[in-house]
């Protein structure tokens, strides 16, 4: 509540408003969509009237294109959720007391951070057997199911440093005061550290996660049928028409834009929320 | 040196251990050029990258409202779009739209190849991150330094490059660094349009000689050992660039 006054006093302080989240002003999806459209009419323009229009061609394939970044969507949930589970488990061994096992996850986490995904990728694609047999049983590996796991290394590693970096950032007066209460190490950990650090670990998570659903395309280069390899598929159904190339590109720009950015709207908004005052 | 190739070519007569980048000179030719293609890309796209973070955050602290929402715009779409997909966009969405040019076989030949493509797309995504991080550093100096500055009758440019900018350089390093890490590891997507850099010659290699296990494990030890030579550099540099009392 404001109050107007000529008198010479301080007025209270407006408590700081937190951003809202998900403001997703139209205009944010103005330049792709201008530039798409002015780039298709452009190219059109010269071509003859007899095929259809390349928006109206776009039109034709957005099914299928909607279904293969449900694909890509469905990859980045496996993928995130596989390498989280895993990563934190390295992310406490980093912390752990014991030298061995701290220092075998320090590397382990340095070294698939340090490779770029495409290379992990790769490695999972071509060094995987196709199928394992156990006990006879013959377990198919589709390559979806590699790619999952290729793009779950660097998730996995990045999540160990985040684990590693929330523990970091407590005082170390928490663990102090759960030792005087004669807490063990593990209890600390579960009843007193980790449920503190969940707070700290969620923005830089969610920020992982949007990093990882847009390297899902790299699965194309592989050969994964998602939305990248389903585009340049339709595109070339079509004869390879050259008009048609920056509406379909544009539009796979877009479907990734409308995910990613809500999220990382959300993720900024819950940084400025659990900000530590200082 | 002849002797080292030698013992590498023994030891795959030996045990099968093929690694043809040691002992076949064509291979390795092959592999030093990649590795250059890589570094020189990286750089190429380091400086025009920092160019655009710069001059973007400068933007930003503009008047006008506009400016600042077009800033604004370029950074959410770069942030928060793949890479790979920008690099097609660029590559062959715009690419093919621009006039071509007659080139020394009488054919014509795009305006600008795969390489350059690959710079232009990852220096606009890299400059996108860098925009922000600038921006952070430079809000980052205290405003009573900038009013001093102003005081002493600095203009507004002179304050901006004599004060702000290395005051701001010296924050903005550990993120910059980061994003330099990232810039790197990003040049690898290059591959998708042909750019004949690291991976892509690694690739030519495997294909040549079928040891797709010998080349897969080179190449990511290659990358750890090339980003953590970058990376321990970088935090030497930070510790040599610090001044008392900022940061």
């Amino acid at each position: 509540m404001t109050y107007k006054t000529d008198l010479p006093v301080m007025m209270p302080v407006a408590p700081r408003q937190p951003e809202p989240f998900l403001r997703l002003s139209l205009w944010h999806a103005v330049p792709i969509a201008a530039l798409t459209i002015i780039a298709a009419s452009l190219a059109f323009a010269a071509a003859d009237d007899t095929r259809l229009s390349p928006l109206a061609v776009l039109a034709n394939w957005i099914p299928l294109l909607l279904q293969g970044f449900v694909f890509n969507l469905a990859i980045s949930v496996s993928a995130m959720a596989l390498g989280t589970v895993v990563g934190a488990m390295l992310g406490l061994g980093q912390i752990s007391p014991i030298r061995l096992m701290s220092s075998s996850s320090w590397f382990v986490t340095q070294f698939f951070r340090n490779a770029p995904w495409l290379v992990l990728l790769f490695f999972a694609m071509f060094l995987l057997p196709f199928e394992v047999s156990i006990f006879g049983l013959k377990i198919p590996f589709p390559d979806w199911f590699k790619a999952i796991l290729g793009l779950s290394l660097p998730v996995m590693a990045n999540v160990s440093e985040i684990v590693r970096g929330a523990v970091r950032s407590l005082p170390s007066g928490q663990w102090e005061a759960a030792e005087s209460l004669a807490y063990t190490r593990g209890q600390t950990l579960w009843l007193v550290i980790l449920p503190q650090c969940v707070k700290r670990m969620l923005p830089p998570w969610m920020n992982l996660y949007s990093i990882l659903t847009m390297a899902t395309v790299l699965a194309s280069i592989v050969g994964v049928s998602e939305v990248m390899t389903l585009t340049g598929r339709a595109l070339s159904a079509e004869g390879g028409r050259p008009e048609l190339l920056a509406p379909f590109y544009g539009f796979v720009l877009l479907l990734f834009f409308a995910y990613c950015y809500p999220i990382a709207r959300f993720t900024v908004h819950l940084e400025k929320k659990f900000a530590v005052i200082t | 040196m002849e002797f080292i190739f030698e013992w590498f070519r023994v030891l795959y007569d030996e045990t099968g251990i093929n690694l043809p980048f040691l002992y076949d000179s064509y291979d390795r030719n092959r592999m030093v050029n990649g590795f250059l293609t890589t570094i020189w890309l990286s750089v190429v796209c380091l400086f025009f990258s920092i160019i655009i973070g710069v001059i973007g955050a400068w933007l930003q602290g503009s008047a006008f409202t506009w400016t600042r929402r077009i800033v604004n715009g370029y950074i959410q779409v770069f942030r928060n779009t793949p890479p790979l997909v920008q690099l097609y966009f660029f590559y062959f969405a715009i690419g093919t739209i621009l006039p071509k040019v007659e080139n020394d076989w009488g054919g014509q030949s795009p305006i600008l190849g795969s390489f350059a493509w690959a710079a232009i797309s990852l220096s606009f995504f890299a400059g996108a991150f860098n925009v922000e991080i600038f921006r952070s550093g430079i809000e980052a100096v205290p405003k009573s330094t900038v009013e001093a500055a102003e005081a002493l009758g600095f203009s507004k440019i002179q304050i901006y490059k004599d004060i702000t900018l290395p005051l701001a350089f010296r924050v903005v390093l550990p993120a910059l660094n980061n994003n330099l890490v990232n810039l790197v590891k990003t040049t690898t997507l290059a591959y998708a349009i042909a750019v004949p850099e690291m991976l892509y010659e690694a690739n030519q290699i495997w294909s040549d000689n079928v040891n797709v296990t010998e080349m897969m494990l080179f190449m990511l030890l290659a990358y750890f050992f090339l980003v953590g030579i970058l990376v321990g550099g970088m935090n030497r540099w930070e510790r040599a660039m610090k001044i008392p009392g900022y940061g």
